[in-house]
């Protein structure tokens, strides 16, 4: 909200000089941040109020153009000026900005020539004064304006402008009368309530006004009507009520309008005008009937919610309460007599309604943040008094109020709640007076208050809220800092330790972290060649997605782990290996819609699991890609090529996680998209419950390749990290091995199997024959040292050379030992395998 | 002189006569001396001192010397052997260390050359910063809490207190989530931000409660430099008898001095959540310019736009009526909140200047950070 300073201080009495930097301080420092201090006015210099005393109208030219003899009052007074502009006659009083003049936004005035004149000087509009409005018409003064005096003191235009962001809470600071109350209370100096100034002797003179009745107080529980009749509509508003509204924000429309307006920038108090000759009927306050529509000013034709709260006479609904008026009863420039609507409508109902139709506007603003409720009454006095005078109509003393019963709330708070919310002492009696000073009416007895809210206070409801008051009025900087408290955490989760330890890992392992786009096009799940029944392709929709094109919540990082290397790729880096760890969404059958809880206690176990059912599964993934060379290029390859990253490093990169985990799990091959069916390795895990897939890494599909425009053999892996975080939770701590400290006997074995037979399989049936042997010589470690096709071993079949390890614990292994151990582990294989010892 | 003996034969005694001893030693020390390389100093060493070197064989014939003369004698060719095993064994070490200087000259290698061979990878400094911020509160007692990011409307608002039709509901505009089947709504939201994880601690937890939630959160802003639909938050909440904003405030500037730096100032000034009552922002003493920046003609100060203040986050005492609506009990317990941007602190502490450098996944940003922000 932008607040003149020169409004504040009619009704707030601040120490002299005034500091606007201090006063934005202190306004901020009580809760009323300004976030701009705009000084207005101040760089215009040298005009003045001149009198039109000629006017030559020069021809030839495309529009009309006046020759102006103007005069500032005294002798040698009198100049001639070039003027644009034809609203305005002989003997009119108007701005004159002299040579050497600057207007705002720094323009300067000289003496010129234009249309084949002199022009000494230059009359303004309001628009050339900063005050906006139409540019064509030259500002016309009032008569008595005086001849020769600084225009920007007469017309009040030297200002500042604070924008205070009000938040949802204070929705008394929506008005000067709010702002200046608190500026008050800050400065502990005295304050004029707007509201009760300006009041007409007759605002409680008795007698009914146009007929209304509230059909529905839930809807509303204040509206008052009152009458004006017999305005001029041409009379213009008043120049220090312009400027304010013009410094408000707000643009002068007409005078009923701007008054309507002057009031509720002034008390908070939103009112609304009716032309009296366009109303039929009593008026009635209600909800919307189903199928009733209304046009609002806007010129659109609303069809009403039976929700909406509108104002109806008897021809139907003639406005939108507190949101916009309807076209057919506006107030015209041939309006006469008036009907001005001063209402508290339901906070809520306002919202709902200003929010259905899209209709922010200035008054439901203040409606569903709530208007203090003892307004209407006066400011529809103040109205029909501004009209009448102004307007020079006749203001109908009676007025019509339709009123449901307001129970003030009361808060009943221990005395010291205050000192226990800030921890500092305040002391019961600066608690009664802070509350007091904001409008409270407080009642002590025996260490507890109790405590009436003002009527503009709505938002104070809770002890919480009055210590707020107490609090922030005594200032932020009174609390304390007390050392943290000594409390026993347990540290980070074994879920949350493993996240860390497998994003160091691919980080060592020379891979990149990213956050990638959590939106998602259903196209890309085609893209992925996903099938019909896929998990992935249970997508979460966006109701208002960023992006039409991207209404799905991700269900695999992939896709946007590709838009993150191609824009790398974009960049200059051909190279990647990039990962992310991130969640997913993906629907589940027969979802329930979650239901909204009660907050007036906690909800019990069956409530907290209807929420749980509602929510679409949401594990954790792990995902990379790689692309381009998986080892940079440098001056040790010899001019050789640098090595591409192809699935095996994609796999490997999978490993890194697995490995990091400390789970034992399974690798095989597997042939599900978007990965190569060749080439991709799908990681098992075995528990109790069976088996279950964590993931899947190796080359992408070529068509996924072509799909997505990625370089060719483009590599990826993804695994399910909730699944791994959990199974390696329930892992125990690492237990040691036993060191033997007795020579190691190494024997080296090739075994021949068929091309197809997977070489973990291989090795699996390795370990598990010479475990199975319950030889004292273990088999330590098997690694494969050799991979061989080719002439020597036929078509159909490979080689694949270990180094078995062999160790006993209590002594050194006879060859005889390590001999039967390793035929054992060889035996085993050949009957898994069907591998056969080569060279034997 | 000893008295002559029978058995003496003057032609195989003469080897042992001083002057031949004296003869053969200094011919041995010259040919050592003389051995250029480890070949010729073999050879020298055969020549005098293997078993044919005269030496030696003059060893052997101090039997045949009268027996009163073999002492003198077998002294002298001790001596002489001694002197030529000693010059062996140095000219041995002349020789090695002489090696030993050339090859580490003609082993000499250029050690600037580049060796990086493996790619260098990279954590995401929204990842690390995280985590960085978590430690220091887990190093106060506090624990990590985690929710969903498809949250409930429930945990998202109203158990927050942002009443169904109140416009601080507008303060985070939200990304709504349609039902399955398309029809009418789901009681669903991608969260506003990471509080939702505060209800479900306080549902889920014993008392008292001391837990920071770091997370993903989503609100409806167009991506631009201080924009992003997507960001991360990080909040604390503590739960338990008696707290006070002083707490709160002692938690928050052990959170500064931790992050920024010992000394500097904190200060709150009124704010509003519904979910606190009273609220605060935050803000805390430039860490850069210390509050220089705002003296007349100081040099400006890019941090704080020369403000002297960054504001770093919101905060305030848990609203009652959050308590209620997790079942607990506001008479016995109270508990304070904060909040703050990850990627706002990344801009504070090392100056991103755009946000969407954090979303792009630009390799060179993120390796600037290596694993650890
Ligand atoms: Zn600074």
């Amino acid at each position: 909200m932008l607040v003149p300073l020169s409004w504040l201080l009619e009704y707030v009495k601040l120490p002299e000089p005034v500091d606007a930097g201090e006063i934005a301080r202190t306004l901020t420092g009580i809760g009323l941040e300004i976030e701009g201090i705009d000084r207005v006015g101040h760089e215009i210099t040298s005009v003045v109020i001149a009198e039109v005393l000629g006017i030559e109208e020069l021809t030839g030219f495309k529009k009309p153009i006046r020759y102006c003899r103007v005069s500032t009052g005294g002798p040698d007074a009198e100049r001639q000026v070039i003027c644009g502009a034809t609203n305005f006659s002989v003997g009119d009083r108007v701005p004159l900005a002299l040579p050497g003049a600057t207007l705002p936004g720094g323009f300067e005035i000289g003496m010129s020539k234009r249309y084949g004149r002199v022009s000494d000087g230059m009359i303004c509009s309001t628009d050339e004064l900063g005050l906006g409005g139409d540019h064509s018409g030259i500002w016309v003064l009032p008569a008595d304006a005086p001849l020769g005096a600084d225009f920007a003191a007469y017309a009040g235009l030297r200002d500042v402008v604070f924008d205070v962001n009000v938040t949802p809470d204070k929705g008394h600071a929506l008005s000067i009368r709010g702002v200046a109350r608190e500026l008050s209370i800050a400065y502990g100096v005295p304050f004029t309530d707007p509201a009760d100034a300006g009041l007409p002797d007759w605002i409680d003179a008795d007698g009914e006004s146009y007929p209304a009745s509230i059909a529905d107080p839930t809807a509303c529980d204040r509206f008052v009507l009152r009458e004006v009749t017999g305005i001029d509509p041409d009379r213009p508003t008043p120049l220090p009520m312009l400027v304010r509204l013009v410094r408000a924000g707000m643009r002068s429309v007409s005078l009923a309008v701007d008054i309507t307006n002057y009031l509720m920038l002034e008390l908070g108090q939103p009112l609304h005008a009716f032309d009296r000759s366009t109303l039929t009927g009593p008026i009635v306050v209600r909800r919307a009937a189903p199928g009733e529509r209304l046009e609002t000013l806007d010129h659109v034709l609303r069809d009403l919610d039976p929700d909406d709260i509108c104002i109806t006479d008897s021809s139907g609904p003639i406005s939108l309460a507190g949101t916009m008026g309807g076209l057919a009863t506006e107030i015209s420039g041939a309006s006469t007599d008036l009907v001005i609507e001063a209402a508290h409508f339901s906070a809520p109902g306002i919202a709902r309604t200003s929010r259905r139709h899209r209709l922010p506007s200035e008054a439901s603003a203040r409606f569903e943040r709530g208007v203090d409720y003892e307004l209407p009454l006066r400011a529809s006095a103040r109205a029909v008094a501004m009209l009448a005078e102004l307007g020079g109509g006749t203001a109908l003393p009676g007025r019509t109020l339709a009123a449901a019963p307001i129970e003030p709330a009361t808060v009943t708070m221990r005395a010291d709640h205050p000192d226990r919310v800030a921890g500092t002492s305040y002391g019961a009696a600066t608690v009664i007076r802070r509350l007091t000073e904001v409008g409270c009416e407080v009642r002590a007895d025996a260490g507890t208050l109790t405590v009436t809210p003002p009527s503009w206070r709505p938002d104070l409801t809770d002890p919480n809220d009055l210590a707020e008051e107490v609090i922030r009025f005594e200032g932020y900087e009174r609390i304390g800092i007390a050392m943290p408290r000594t409390v026993a955490g347990r540290g980070r989760t074994a879920a949350q330790r493993l996240r860390s330890r497998v994003g160091r890992a691919l980080a060592g392992a020379g891979f990149t972290e990213v956050i990638g786009d959590p939106f998602g096009a259903p196209e890309d799940l085609d893209r992925l060649g996903l099938a019909d029944g896929d998990d992935r392709r249970r997508a979460v929709t966006l109701a208002n997605p960023i992006r039409d094109s991207e209404p799905l919540l991700r269900t695999t990082l992939l896709p946007g782990l590709f838009k993150a290397m191609a824009r790398n790729a974009g960049r200059g880096f051909a190279d990647l290996a990039l990962f992310e760890i991130g969640n997913v969404a993906r629907n589940r059958p027969r979802m329930p819609v979650a239901p909204i809880l009660p907050v007036d206690r906690g909800p019990d176990e069956h409530e907290v699991e209807s929420l749980a059912a509602a929510l679409p599964d949401q594990p954790r993934l792990i995902a990379a890609v790689l692309t381009g060379a998986r080892e940079p290029a440098g001056w040790w390859q010899q001019g050789q090529p640098p090595r591409p990253a192809d699935f095996r490093d994609a796999i490997e990169a999978a490993r890194t996680v697995l490995d990091a985990s400390g789970l034992r799990y399974q690798v095989r091959s597997g042939r599900p998209a978007p990965w190569h069916p060749g080439r991709c390795a799908e990681f098992v895990l075995t528990d109790d419950g069976g088996q279950v897939v964590l993931g899947h890494a190796g080359e992408l599909h070529p068509r996924v390749i072509k799909a997505f425009r990625m370089a060719a053999r483009t590599c990826a892996m993804e695994l399910d990290l909730s699944l791994i975080e959990r199974a390696a939770a329930a892992l125990g701590p690492v237990q040691a091995p036993a060191i033997s400290r007795h020579p190691v006997a190494t024997q080296d074995v090739a075994l021949l199997v068929g091309a197809d037979v997977p070489a973990a399989e291989v090795e699996a049936a390795l370990v598990a024959g010479a475990a199975a042997a319950g030889s004292v010589a273990q088999l330590e470690d098997v690694r494969l040292f050799d991979v061989y096709t080719g002439e020597q071993v036929g078509p159909g079949r490979k080689s694949l050379a270990y180094t078995l390890r062999f160790r006993a614990m209590d002594r050194t292994l006879t060859d005889e030992e390590v001999g039967a151990a390793r035929d054992a582990a060889v035996a085993e294989a050949a009957r898994l395998t069907g591998a056969v010892l080569r060279g034997s | 002189m000893s008295a002559p003996n029978n058995s003496y034969d003057p032609v195989r005694v003469a080897a042992l006569a001083p002057d031949e001893v004296d003869r053969m030693t200094a011919e041995a020390l010259a040919a050592i001396a003389a051995a250029a390389d480890f070949d010729e100093l073999k050879q020298a060493r055969l020549a005098h001192q293997g078993g044919r070197a005269p030496i030696t064989l003059a060893s052997a014939e101090i039997g045949a010397l009268p027996p009163e003369a073999r002492a003198e004698a077998g002294r002298r060719i001790s001596a002489a052997k001694r002197a030529i095993a000693e010059a062996l064994t140095a000219r041995q070490a002349d020789l090695e260390a002489e090696r030993d200087r050339r090859v580490l000259i003609d082993e000499v290698a250029d050690v600037t050359l580049p060796w990086n061979r493996y790619p260098a990878g990279a954590r995401h400094p929204v990842t690390t910063l995280a985590e960085r911020i978590s430690d220091v509160f887990i190093g106060m007692g506090y624990e990590i809490a985690e929710g969903p990011e498809v949250e409930a409307e429930w945990y998202d608002f109203d158990a927050l207190n942002f009443p169904p039709d109140h416009p601080a509901r507008e303060m985070q505009d939200s990304f709504w989530i349609g039902r399955p089947d398309g029809a009418g709504r789901s009681g669903l939201v991608l969260r506003t931000h990471t509080s939702p994880v505060q209800v479900r601690s306080m549902l889920t937890r014993p008392l008292p409660l001391y837990v920071v939630s770091p997370g993903k959160c989503f609100r409806t802003d167009e991506l631009d430099a201080t924009h992003s639909p997507v960001f991360h938050q990080i909040e604390g909440l503590a739960v338990d008898e008696g707290l006070t904003m002083a707490d709160l405030r002692g938690a928050i500037s052990t959170f500064v001095a931790a992050m920024f730096g010992e000394g500097l100032r904190t200060r709150l000034r009124p704010d509003f959540f519904p979910f606190t009552e009273p609220s605060a922002d935050v803000s805390m003493e430039c860490h850069v310019c210390r509050g220089a920046s705002t003296e007349p003609g100081a040099p400006p100060c890019r941090v704080c736009r020369s403000q002297g203040w960054i504001e770093i986050g919101g905060c305030g005492m848990v609203n009652p009526r959050v308590l209620i609506a997790c079942g607990i009990d506001p008479d016995r317990y109270s508990g304070f909140a904060f909040g703050m941007g990850i990627e706002r602190t990344l801009m504070i502490r090392h100056g991103v200047t755009d946000i969407r450098d954090t979303l792009e996944g630009d390799v060179r940003f993120t390796a600037a950070f290596g694993v650890e922000a």
